[in-house]
Parts: C-alpha cells; structure tokens; sequence
C-alpha cells in the first residue's frame, strides 16, 4: 500500500470516524451537562432572543476594546473566510464532500483558490507570529493553542504545494496533504480547534443566561 | 537483416531516408531530453550500431505489449528499428517452436553472454510454478536463467515493471514484477498497458547510442517519458483550472472538451507520456477520446478504486461506517453527561445528608 493509498482509504476513512464521534461525544456530553439550577427570580424572560442577540453582539469586538483587537478580530474573520472558500469551493474538495454527502455545488476558478489559501496561510503565519511574541497572548496560550493553528497552517501549505507541484511527485505532496487533514480531523475535538463547534452554543447559552439575570450583552 | 549489417545500412536499405533519419534521432534526443548538440552523436551512434540480441520473454501477459509494438498502421522508423534487432527469442513473433525455439533462446545467450538485452512482458507467479510455463520451464527458472547474462533488462508492460492486472488483488498465482526476482541487473520499466511503442523504441535507441540505461525515475522507469504526469501535460488541463468539469460522458461539458477529473481521470497521479506522445501515429490518447486515464502505468492501479471515481473522493468505501461512528459517538456522549449528572446528584445528596 502506497501513502496515497494509505491517505486516501484507511488513513482517511479512522480519521473521520474519530472526527464525527469525537465531536458528537463532546457536543452531547457537553449540552446534556446538567447547569445549575438557577434560583433567582427571572429578570426577563426572552431567553431564545437573547441567546440569539449575543451571538450576534459576540461576533463584533467590543467597543471598549475596539482599537486594541481590531486587527486580531478582522484578520480572524479574514482568514476563516479565506479557509472556507478555499476548503468548500476548490472542486476536488467539492467531488469529496460530494462522495460524502451526496450532493455538490458549484466550485470557482483555482485562481481564485489559491489566492484566498495564500491570504489564510499569510494571516495565520502573521497570528501565530504575534501569538508567540506578544507579551499576554503568550502568557494565555498553551500547547493546545499552538498545535492547533499549525494543524491548521499545515493543509493549507501542503495543499498550496499539491496544487503548485513544488518539492515532490504530485501523489507523495496529494499524500501529505490529506495526512494533514486527518490529523486536523483527529485532533479537532480534542483541541480548541472544537470552538468551530462549541462557540455558538456556548454564546447562545452565555446569552440565555445573561437575559436571565438581567445582564447587559 | 543481415548480422553484420549496420542499424543505419539497414534502415537506409529499407527505404529510410537521411532526412527521415535524421528527424528520427532529432525526435529521440528530444524525447531523452537530450541538448540539440546530443542529435549528431544519437544519430552517428545509432547509425553504426550493430544489431544488439534481444531476448524477449513473455510470461503472464495478454499480448498487448508486443502487439502495441508491432500492430502500427505503417512501418515506422520506430517499427524498423525494432526490426533491425536481433530479436533471437520471442515466442509469439518467431517462426521457429518448441525445441529449436528454446535452443534459439540458448545459444543466443551463449554467443553474446554480458551483451544482450533481455526484454520481459507479463509477470511472473511464484505462487506455484505450474501456473505459467514456457517448455516445461517455469517462467521464474526462465527468468533467472536469462537474466543472469544480461547486459540490462527491460521490463514491458506494467505486468513485468509491477506484476500488473495478474498481481491485483487476490493475486491468485502470486504475481510479482521482474525487479522483484532480479536485484543484480540494471532494469528499465516501461509501465503501461500496453506501453507507448515509441517509449519502447526510446529506451533501444538509448542503449544503442549510450551502452547505457536511461536516467530513472524512483520506479525505475525513464524518467524522460515517465518525468511529467498525464495531467499536467494534457490539453484539457485549462478547464481544470477553470473549473469546468465534465458530469457525464455525454453531456454539454464532454461535448466541449472539459476536464474528466470528476469522471475519475487519473491523469494528476499517472505519469506517462500519453498526453504529448500519443497513439496511432501520434492520433491521439484515451483523454482525446473522451474517457478518463485508469492510471495504468502506475504500480496497482486495478486496486485503487473505481475508475470512475474522482481522485478526492477518497476510497473508505461506504458511509455507514461513519454513520455507526456517528451514532456511537452520540451514544458515548449521552452516557458521560447522564454519568456526570448521576455524579452530580449524589455528591448533592452526600452534601445534604452531611450538613
């Protein structure tokens, strides 16, 4: 069996049965949690809508803190965009979600997906960079942290060197590549890479129980 | 042919013209990747060559090797080269049989020990020996036997360069490549099923002109044809990169020429030369026709998946697998939270029992 092979069939096909349990795992061990009981009296009672509110006032920064985040919070916006268009609209990745799904889309230009890879793998190098030598951020980051955005970083790049041909024969660079998405898949909910999961129940939730309390988000 | 013949007396006797010679060993050392300056020393090589024996055995195959070689529409500068050969053994070719045959074999390895080509098609069963003989011999016995004076060999075929159709799965005659069996001699694959005839006449010509093997590839096939993927030399590549993909192989994009990736084209993971070298005459290739590449210069390609299926779709089989991981992924976390709840309410039961 050839790395490919390996890549393409068993390689893949653990790595998202490890995927797809490990996230429901932790998304239904996590929203059956039994919260404590709240026994204060409710001070509004649109819990749904103020769920729904704080997702939205969560997904732009703070205004006390506008200018200090700025450039954190949009070049996030910036390269998750970037990754989706790169991971949902290039179509290989597109024939795969189809085999998987049943059902595809139409894909753009590679142009086009190269550029938006190149524009993610730029701001991810510049955040991790920042990560690494600001002063907080390091104080706040762990291992998880770190692993995390080069397990990120890694399908990008090697995808950009498959595409390119640079470095090796096309089959050994399409290997990596997909070795590097299995071990994304693998340690996705297991790491902070799960917030893609967890970050809107958890807003929804915060929210919800700020409306309940009264709380101004 | 006469035996002391020259390849170049021979050719010009067939009615080869200098030009036509010429345009020949240009179209060679291109083919090489040889500089412009190489072309004088293919020809004058080439035109002084005397005829090197060649001994070609057929083991496990189906012909299509020797018959991609000899089945050409009008004989070819390529095709009389083969000629001028001293083809001393090839049992589907040669006029003689059975034990004038096998001394054919015999004495052309004898009067040219350390100096002929030996040429292998098909693979060869070691499962038991019995599955494919040649005058009682078996084909591993035959080839060790013909390998052991051979200046070089040349492994025809996918089946001879990597055990081929016969070695995909189950394998039943336990099916294995000439360079699993022969470590001591310096072997050529020229993979394909069947291979381009003129990658075949390519690699004579180099050894009639360097006495030497090619540059290889890590499967050890000359790089010079095998460098570059179907892919990236195909003339459907722009809609790739565009986006347009043919869904059917009959529908508005395969009418236009689109690419065949999403119809399971193997050409990203093939190399070969079919895309600039083509077939019949230069005509055309499998993609030209509108069907997909199915990878057959590559080692194992009857083992990876439908033909059919995009190279991204991946090969885990089916989807319930992931549907059991789903459901036991659901189920596993089900259980933790309902056992940190029961947790929970007995470390609160505990608390109120104490206090």
């Amino acid at each position: 069996m050839t790395l490919l092979d390996f890549a393409r069939g068993p390689g893949l096909q653990w790595s998202l049965i490890i995927l797809i349990a490990g996230v429901l795992w932790r998304l239904g061990g996590t929203i059956l949690l039994n919260a404590r009981k709240d026994l204060s009296r409710p001070r509004h009672k649109g819990t749904l809508t103020d769920g729904l509110k704080v997702i939205a006032t969560r997904s732009l920064p703070a205004h006390q803190f506008e200018k200090r985040i700025r450039f954190q919070h949009f070049s996030g916006y910036a390269w998750h965009i970037a990754l989706f268009i790169s991971v949902l609209f290039f179509a290989p990745h597109i024939f795969f979600f189809e085999s998987l799904l049943g059902f595809g889309w139409p894909g753009l230009p590679n142009g086009i997906i190269l550029a938006t890879a190149a524009i993610a793998v730029a701001i991810l190098i510049a955040l991790l960079i920042r990560r690494a030598s600001h002063p907080v951020q390091r104080l706040i980051s762990n291992a998880d942290d770190y692993i995390s955005i080069l397990l990120v970083i890694a399908p990008l790049v090697t995808g950009i060197l498959a595409f390119a041909h640079v470095g090796a024969r096309y089959p050994t660079l399409l290997a990596v590549h997909l070795l590097s998405v299995e071990a994304m898949f693998v340690w996705f909910p297991f790491g902070k890479l799960m917030h893609a999961a967890l970050t809107f129940p958890s807003r929804f939730q915060a929210g919800a129980s700020y409306g309940r309390k009264g709380v101004r988000a | 042919m006469r035996k002391d013949q020259s390849l170049g007396e021979y050719l010009f006797s067939q009615g080869v013209s200098r030009r036509g010679f010429l345009k020949f060993c240009s179209a060679t050392a291109s083919l090489m990747a040889l500089p412009p300056s190489m072309v004088g020393r293919v020809a004058a090589a080439l035109e002084s060559a005397r005829r090197p024996s060649v001994i070609w055995l057929s083991f496990q195959e189906c012909t299509g090797c020797t018959e991609s070689l000899t089945r050409s529409h009008a004989p070819t500068v390529e095709s009389l080269i083969f000629d001028a050969i001293s083809l001393d053994y090839h049992h589907t070719l040669q006029a003689a049989a059975g034990f004038a045959a096998e001394e054919a074999r015999e004495a052309a390895m004898r009067e040219n020990a350390g100096k002929y080509l030996l040429v292998v098609d098909g693979s060869i069963p070691i499962g038991n020996p019995a599955y494919s003989t040649i005058a009682g011999i078996s084909n591993l016995d035959m080839l060790k036997e013909s390998a052991a004076n051979a200046a070089a060999i040349i492994a025809v075929g996918t089946c001879a360069s990597f055990g081929g159709i016969p070695h995909a799965n189950p394998n039943p005659t336990g099916a294995v490549s000439v360079s699993d069996i022969i470590k001591d001699k310096p072997i050529i694959n020229v993979s394909g099923c069947p291979p381009i005839p003129v990658v075949i006449t390519g690699v004579l010509a180099h050894f009639l002109t360097f006495g030497s093997i090619p540059d290889l590839d890590e499967l050890g096939r000359p790089k010079a044809f095998f460098g570059q993927s179907i892919h990236d030399r195909c003339y459907r590549r722009p809609f790739y990169e565009r986006g347009q993909f043919a869904k059917t192989f009959d529908d508005e994009g395969a009418r236009l020429g689109w690419c065949l990736y999403e119809l399971g084209c193997k050409g990203p993971t093939t190399y070969n030369a079919c895309a600039t070298l083509k077939w019949n005459e230069g005509t055309s290739f499998p993609i030209g026709s509108g069907h997909g590449c199915i990878g057959c210069s590559e080692p194992d390609f009857w083992d990876k998946g439908s033909f059919y299926r995009p190279i991204s779709a991946g090969l885990w089989g089916s989807r319930e697998a992931l549907l059991g991981a789903a459901a036991a992924g659901a189920a596993i976390g089900i259980g933790s939270a309902l056992a940190a709840r029961s947790r929970k309410k007995k470390a609160v039961a505990e608390e109120a029992k104490s206090s």
